[in-house]
């Protein structure tokens, strides 16, 4: 026996997995297998694809451009560099109830948030509130690092500089008065992101934590000031510096401004004339961009998108006619299948 | 160690540089100098024997491993991009992240050669420390040290069986013959003894050596890994020069046998000997596929470029388009912007770094991994394992597997390849008269049956083993008859598993003699003219002429020795107590051989005894009988009664000698004992006849023959036997035998050149035995020539060669042999089976035409049906004329529509004279074109170098991929010549394995091998390296499609972690596993449809279309990918990286999926592996997402993944892309699936039947197509049919061009037989 052991000691072993021989499943995908396939995948399309068209034309959307390059704008004369502080009303009605809750979004076109080191200059130490970076910002907010007197600049970098600052409030118009429509500013932004990311420092007052620093160059308020209204709103933590500092992922985007959620507008925005009023303090023309203001209503499938919902039609419909087609290769073709 | 200045040290350094490299090196001993310093030492600057294969230094690991690994252009691209990453201006990522990819890759190879080389260091350390002794003047014996110790100069003592320590010079061994043998397995895997001797004439005499008296020079060649050549003289004091050879050589890695110790002077030591030089690690060949993958690779590399260069154009006209400056442009800290064009010069690095993974760096990795894996399933393969040697099938070469499915042509030797190379002496002609041995012929035929058969053949009446048993065994009943066989049997079956002793199993060492010539010797051996008979003469010259080794059939291959030398050379008194050590090793001796139960036939009536329980007493008196008879001086007594010629094994180096060896001994002329001046030879009267050997003239391939010159005990002359190839010795054909026999002589000649054609034809090796006598004088002058060569150190080849055609001239015929070599199993098969395939297969030999179409008739090569262009011609004039015909009409044949079904193949049989002239460079083109045309071709005695010739021309002309096949050292050419060389573990040594690629235990191996492993690893290989192509390609374009909605800045949309995570962890292992696993087509399913193999063969799977088709696909599935996510969240507020996960998740998804529309079976490997994947993807990108804070600016991940995954329209925008991408891949598989299916589909639709109606299936479908029938045919029928229906074995041929002419009637050849028979 210790023989025979020793003559087969080079034997390679029989299992299943060294010969090769491992149970498999082998599927061939041919026309008549695949015919159900096509069929099951085109049926679910299609009643995907109506769900969500129909969830699409059901949003409203009121989007007006307030750039103010055509001479007829109301904005047109806040187009000029040299004046400060512009104020221009639009006027625009709705026909029929816009129901609510109605989302408000600001909308820059041409605007390049996605340029890589626009991304790269920001320090997110300084935005979790860490006070050694107030001191020293880190090299990639350069060159919105320090400012001519060599303060550092707070928050710094060129995102954060280059926030959006035109205000805008809503007015209806009921007999003749302008009467605002309330703007609920809270909770606009991620909850991830005003409470966990980005943080004040604990310094009570916050403008103490601020002290030998110089706000960013473009803003008007420094930080701390953000917000007059709501002590909580400012800082790192401010709804509007949030939304602005998640970047767009492309050049024409909108992000949210106010919810009208409250007051007399909780079911949306009744019929009737409006106008609103924009404090312009933005300047889009160096890259052509334009600004526009949305209202718009969501649903689970958010904006209003036409596109998901033909996408899925189409290709539902392409899935059910592929099914035909295989058919009729099937039944051609099946005895040679079978040779 | 005393300070010396340093330019002493380099003066000392260069001398010894100078010394190395000197062609000639002068050493000499040691001893003198011992207590000498080592500056003095005159050795001192050759190598030491420790050895250090290790490529690292602890210390200097990291640097020198570095240095190794940029060696790959892969890996310094890797770093050119890390490295371009810390430059501000360009850098797409963080630096940091951006060393992760290499620095993976680098640690990985780093960890491998680590390990590899501290194994290597563990082997280095145990070899240098190994025991050995070394002599010392000091203690004036030689001392334990250790192999490392051994110096240049020493004096080495190596005893029996232990490993020698350096290359030694022999100069003593306790055999007093100065004789001793090597077994070289460690070095060349071959198992035979190799006999090496002292340097003649320095000390033997001596009865013990003592190292302080040798005061000679010793100068030697510089070292060089030829292991068969060693050239070195030894210088005495006197100026008395002695030459020495590879013969006094004692290499490193070998075992001493047959002697107690040996002595020797270190020639070389360390990396110098000859084994080290030899040792050259793994071979690199870049296999086909590898070839065309790196033409793809540059493709990558400029769609690269090209989208590097749109990157960048894009920028600066995107940037010059702006009018004014935006606030999302970052000047410098100066406040200054980069002109565009600066800009764009910049930005074409950036793109370079963002897209660098679409050259596929890891595909590299990858394919490495594969083929590891590849490698493992071929050696583990049981269907390639070989029982009989306990063999796996071998890659020696890493990296090529893929070629095996991709072979046209198949270049294989005969001997031994096709046949067993396992000889079988069959019938002989002496003097002009054939002895059929038809007896024989039928024993073998009975051995050949299956086991089943056993019982029905000797049911039949006995008439055969009665008739052909021996004279005294005539009267042999049947119950012996059976018994007979059934031993034999058995014996055969014990044997066969063991290798080693293959020479000597039954079928070879037992030789019925034929009746009438056994009479005839016999009648000789009354009449008492012994000296001068011919049939004598014949069989002196078959147990003679030959360089076999005579050893007892122990395990220890003790060596028979003569005993008469000792008591001749040495005193008395010595002998006597060496005698009684020896007789009692001879006890050992007797008692295991008899264990192994060896059977023989002979005149002895041994053969019935009980092997198993040998008498007791019988030995002792062989005991003390050998001691007293040799004390007497007695020593053909001393042989006789010592040694039973059953207790001999021959061990030869080619099986013809062993076989022709038996021969003699069945006609009771034994070789007893063979000493390099002696030859012992029983005489069927019991009589020893003890021939001084004078010379041996070795064989080599020029000469086609050898010589042994002896001079005859009784007569006293110089008699020259020389035996070789029939056209080698024809052509030096003297005067006739002798006179008194002249009468007949004039038609010996062509008797014997007529019985060898015939011979030839019935598929037997065939060889020519001559006689000479030489005279004194011619031999005095004729040894001085010799001398002079054998000492030269020039062209010590040449010379010797020389001289040996000298001698051979004039030689008389005694007469020939044929051997018969049999088939191997399932030759036939396979050959019929690779011919299916699409493989055009070759046959190579040096036989004569005769046999090797004979050959090629039994295993399918050629068939009776076939055309048969026979090609020999003598000068090239014919030969052009010739091929220019015979392609004229080859062409209009084939082009000739009414041929296209009735056709019969055409096959070419071409001799190495004509086959040299069709290769010259004019003909060259001619040749190919009709061999090319040809069904098989045939090419006889051609040269190693013409083998390799042949398959050059082949390879290069048609531009095929050739597969060589061989299993001798003359086909180790053309093996490394061939894209893929195949050895056969045979019976001629390791050397053809050891330059081989592959190396499988049989011929029929080939089957599997390539239809089943070349098959799978062509096909998985090349649909790995495809879809690798395309999954960067998918991958990284969608990168390059953002780039045109972010300014061409670099972006990405996807976090960089992610971003190398998604091709190092996600989507590495399912391809792998592909390449590994994947089963298009069963096993069975490939042999049983051998033309499936026809898919790999020229482009094979990896097409340029496919490549293409790839990258099409690739592109549009990133389009997909990217632009229905970006319609979707088209003007809404979605964030950068928020919009990237779906788009990760969607590529991962369809690059998964689309795997699995390629994968061809999923076994739970696969599940897992898949799954595990996804899996693996969600769990790390959600913990990644949650654990990242403030992490890895600017991407900041946190929380996306979670809150995406909460949305609908994350799922719903994730199913349609991946749909949408890969519907145009499903449904072109689908209908191309069910409207015109490949064949590998069709054969995957029958794997699905199960295995019964599928196996009808095959057979079915053979027999339609009327497939070649596989002829079960064997040479060695029963009742030998070769001679009764010779028109079977070679039938009329259509020879267009006969050109050999003497068509010769094969009823004569059966007349002619019967007629020596009956007389």
């Amino acid at each position: 026996m210790v023989k025979q052991k020793q003559e087969t000691a080079n034997q390679p072993d029989n299992t299943a997995f060294t010969q090769q021989r491992l149970p498999a499943w082998q599927p061939i995908i041919s026309a008549g297998i695949v015919i159900p396939g096509f069929l099951i995948i085109g049926l679910a399309f299609i009643g995907i694809g109506v769900a969500l068209f129909v969830t699409s034309q059901s949003i409203q959307v009121l989007e007006m451009d307030y750039t103010g390059v055509d001479k007829t704008s109301p904005c047109n004369r806040c187009t000029d560099p040299n004046v400060k502080s512009c104020l221009c009303q639009m006027d625009f009605s709705i026909d029929t109830l816009f129901k609510g809750p109605v989302f408000f979004y600001y909308g820059l076109s041409n605007y390049y948030q996605n340029f890589r080191k626009y991304g790269v200059s920001i320090d997110y130490n300084q935005l979790f509130g860490d006070l050694s970076y107030f001191t020293s910002p880190s090299e990639k907010c350069s060159p919105y690092q320090y400012d001519n007197n060599n303060n550092p600049i707070v928050p710094c970098g060129a995102m954060a500089n280059s926030m959006f600052s035109d205000t805008f409030k809503l007015f209806q118009i009921v007999n003749g008065t302008n009467k605002e429509v309330p703007l609920d500013g809270k909770g606009i932004a991620w909850w991830t992101d005003s409470n966990i990311k980005y943080r004040n420092p604990s310094v009570t007052p916050l403008q103490m934590a601020f002290n030998n620093t110089v706000k960013p160059l473009l803003w008007a308020n420094p930080a701390y000031q953000l917000d007059p209204a709501d002590a909580n709103n400012n800082g790192f933590i401010n709804q509007d510096f949030l939304v602005w500092m998640r970047r767009a992922a492309l050049p024409n985007f909108r992000k949210l401004y106010r919810r009208i959620t409250s007051g007399d507008y909780t079911q949306g925005l009744p019929a009737g004339n409006y106008t609103l009023q924009i404090a312009y303090n933005y300047p889009v023309l160096s890259f052509g961009g334009r600004k526009t203001v949305v209202f718009s209503n969501v649903s689970w499938m958010g904006g209003k998108n036409d596109f998901l919902g033909i996408a899925y039609l189409v290709i539902g419909s392409m899935c059910i006619i592929m099914s035909i087609v295989m058919l009729i290769v099937y039944a051609k073709f099946r005895f040679s299948e079978e040779e | 160690m005393t300070w010396r200045s340093p330019l002493a040290l380099v003066r000392d350094a260069l001398a010894g540089q100078r010394a190395r490299e000197r062609d000639l090196r002068s050493l000499v001993s040691n001893l003198p100098f011992e207590n000498q310093k080592k500056t003095r030492q005159p050795n001192r600057y050759f190598s030491g024997n420790a050895i250090k294969t290790t490529k690292y230094t602890f210390l200097l690991f990291i640097p020198m491993n570095l240095y190794e690994q940029f060696h790959r252009w892969a890996n310094i691209y890797f770093v050119g991009l890390a490295i371009l990453n810390f430059v501000p201006v360009v850098n797409a990522f963080q630096p940091e992240v951006a060393l992760i990819p290499i620095l993976v890759i680098l640690s990985l190879t780093a960890l491998k050669d680590g390990w590899e080389d501290f194994r290597r260091y563990q082997s280095d350390r145990k070899i240098n420390n190994t025991p050995c002794f070394i002599y010392s003047s000091k203690e004036k014996q030689f001392m334990k040290r250790r192999w490392k110790d051994v110096r240049v100069g020493d004096f080495v003592k190596v005893v029996c069986n232990e490993i020698i320590p350096a290359d030694l010079l022999l100069l003593h061994i306790s055999d007093p013959n100065g004789v001793c043998h090597v077994e070289t397995a460690n070095l060349d895997g071959e198992t035979n003894l190799k006999q090496r001797r002292v340097v003649p004439g320095l000390c033997i005499m001596l009865p013990e050596f003592v190292p302080e008296s040798f005061d000679s020079t010793v100068v030697c060649e510089r070292p060089n890994n030829n292991l068969n050549h060693f050239i070195c003289y030894v210088e005495k004091p006197d100026r008395e020069k002695v030459g020495a050879g590879i013969e006094s050589l004692l290499l490193r890695g070998c075992k001493v046998k047959n002697t107690q110790y040996a002595v020797g002077f270190v020639v070389y030591a360390g990396h110098e000997t000859k084994s080290m030089l030899n040792n050259s690690g793994a071979r690199y060949k870049r296999s086909k596929l590898e070839r065309k993958l790196n033409t793809d690779v540059i493709f990558c590399v400029i769609l690269l470029f090209t989208m590097c260069l749109i990157g960048a154009v894009g920028h600066s006209l995107w940037l010059q388009a702006l009018p004014g400056v935006p606030p999302y442009l970052v000047p410098y800290s100066t406040g200054q912007l980069d002109s565009p064009a600066l800009s764009g010069f910049y930005m074409f690095f950036t793109m370079i770094i963002l897209l660098q993974i679409l050259i596929p760096i890891s595909l590299y990795v990858s394919i490495e991994l594969v083929k590891i894996s590849q490698i493992f399933f071929i050696t583990n393969d049981i269907d390639l394992y070989d029982e009989g040697t306990d063999s796996r099938a071998q890659c020696k070469t890493l990296n090529i597997t893929e070629d095996l499915g991709q072979i046209e042509y198949i270049f294989s030797d005969k001997t031994g390849t096709l046949t067993e190379n396992k000889m079988v002496f069959r019938r002989c002609s002496i003097m002009g008269t054939e002895y059929p041995h038809k007896e024989n012929a039928i024993r073998l035929a009975v051995l050949d049956e299956p086991d089943s058969e056993e019982e029905v053949i000797f049911d039949q009446p006995p008439r055969t083993p009665q008739t052909g048993w021996s004279l005294e065994a005539e009267d042999t009943n049947l119950e012996d008859a059976r018994h007979h066989h059934g031993g034999r049997r058995k014996s055969k079956i014990s044997l066969n598993a063991d290798s080693s002793v293959a020479f000597s199993s039954p079928l070879e060492t037992e030789v019925i003699p034929d009746r009438k010539l056994l009479q005839k010797i016999s009648k000789t051996e009354s009449s008492g003219r012994q000296q001068m008979d011919p049939y004598l003469d014949f069989f002196l010259a078959l147990a003679i002429c030959n360089t076999v080794v005579v050893s007892t059939a122990t395990a220890q291959r003790q060596r028979v020795k003569r005993f008469s030398h000792c008591g001749q050379t040495s005193n008395p008194l010595d002998t006597l107590s060496n005698l009684v050590k020896k007789a009692g090793s001879f006890r050992h001796v007797f008692t295991f051989c008899n264990r192994n139960p060896v059977r023989k036939l002979s005149e002895d009536s041994v053969v019935e005894e009980d092997h198993f329980n040998p008498p007791v007493k019988m030995e002792e008196t062989r005991d003390t009988d050998g001691i007293e008879t040799c004390s007497l001086h007695a020593p053909s007594e001393c042989n006789q009664s010592a040694l039973t010629s059953d207790n001999l094994c021959y061990e030869a180096e080619s099986p013809d000698e062993a076989a022709l060896v038996y021969a003699a001994k069945a006609y009771g002329f034994t070789l007893m004992a063979r000493t390099p001046d002696s030859v012992t030879v029983r005489l069927p009267s019991g009589k020893d006849l003890v021939f001084e050997v004078l010379d041996t003239l070795a064989f080599d391939f020029n000469r086609k023959r050898m010589s042994v010159l002896v001079r005859h005990p009784v007569t006293k002359e110089h008699v020259l036997y020389t035996k070789g190839a029939d056209y080698a010795i024809m052509e030096l054909l003297g005067t006739p035998y002798a006179e008194h026999l002249s009468g007949i002589q004039k038609n010996i000649a062509a008797d014997t050149q007529y019985h060898l054609d015939c011979y030839a034809k019935d598929g037997l090796r065939t060889l020519c035995f001559t006689k000479k006598i030489v005279s004194d004088e011619v031999y005095e002058s004729w040894s001085v020539k010799r001398r002079s060569a054998l000492a030269a150190i020039n062209d010590r080849e040449e010379l010797i060669m020389d001289t040996a055609v000298q001698l051979e001239t004039k030689l008389s015929l005694l007469g020939a042999t044929g051997i018969e070599d049999r088939l191997q199993e399932s030759v036939p098969d396979t050959i019929v089976a690779l011919r299916e395939a699409g493989i055009q297969v070759w046959v190579l030999t040096g036989d004569k035409p005769e046999t090797a179409v004979n050959i090629s008739y039994a295993c399918s090569l050629l068939k009776d049906e076939d055309l048969v262009i026979n090609m020999s011609c003598k000068d090239k004039l014919t030969c052009t004329s010739i091929l220019d015909c015979t392609l004229e009409e080859v062409r209009r044949y084939s082009q000739n529509p009414r041929n296209v079904d009735t056709t019969p193949d055409i096959s070419l049989v071409i001799d190495g004279h004509t086959l040299a002239m069709a290769l010259s460079s004019d003909l060259q083109d001619r040749f190919v074109d009709l061999a090319k045309r040809c069904r098989s071709v045939v090419c006889c005695r051609v040269t190693p170098l013409q083998k390799s010739d042949v398959v050059k021309v082949v390879q290069d002309k048609l531009k095929v991929m050739t597969l060589a096949v061989g299993d001798g050292a003359n086909d180790v050419n053309m093996i490394q010549a061939a894209d893929v060389g195949i050895g056969i573990l045979g019976q001629e040594g390791m050397q053809a394995v050891m330059a081989s690629d592959f190396a499988v235990s049989h011929f029929k191996h080939l089957k599997k091998l390539l239809l089943v492993h070349g098959h799978w690893c062509h096909t998985r290989l090349a649909n790995m390296i495809i879809y690798f192509f395309y999954k960067n390609v998918a991958y990284v374009n969608m990168l390059f499609w953002y780039q045109f909605f972010c300014g061409f800045s670099g972006t990405t949309m996807i976090d960089y972690w992610l971003l190398i995570f998604f091709n190092l962890l996600f989507t590495s292992v399912p391809p792998i596993m592909f390449g590994i696993m994947d089963n298009d087509v069963s096993a069975e399913m490939l042999l049983g449809v051998p033309e499936l193999y026809k898919t790999g063969q020229g482009a094979g799977e990896y097409k340029s279309s496919t490549f293409w088709v790839a990258i099409l696909d690739a592109f549009y599935q990133s389009l997909v990918c990217f632009f229905i996510p970006y319609m979707a969240y088209w003007n809404s507020d979605v964030d950068l990286f928020t919009f990237g996960t779906p788009l990760n998740t969607i590529s991962l998804f369809t690059i998964l999926l689309h795997l699995s529309i390629e994968i061809k079976a999923w076994t739970w490997v696969h599940w897992l592996i898949m799954v595990g994947s996804v899996g693996l993807y969600f769990i790390v990108t959600v913990a990644y997402s949650a654990a990242c804070i403030t992490c890895n600016p600017p991407s900041n991940p946190y929380w996306i993944l979670q809150r995406q995954m909460a949305d609908p329209m994350f799922y719903l925008i994730c199913i349609i892309s991946t749909v949408v991408a890969l519907l145009p891949r499903y449904t072109f598989h689908v209908l191309r699936n069910s409207i015109n299916p490949t064949p590998l589909m069709q054969a995957r639709h029958l794997d699905k039947l199960d295995p019964f109606s599928r196996d009808q299936w095959i057979k079915e479908w053979r027999s339609f197509r009327g497939g070649e029938q596989v002829k079960r045919f064997r040479l060695s029928a029963p009742s030998s049919p070769t001679l009764e229906s010779p028109v079977d074995i070679y039938p009329p041929s259509f020879t267009t061009s006969d050109i050999v002419g003497d068509e010769m009637t094969l009823d004569v050849i059966t007349e002619s037989s019967q007629r020596s028979a009956h007389t």
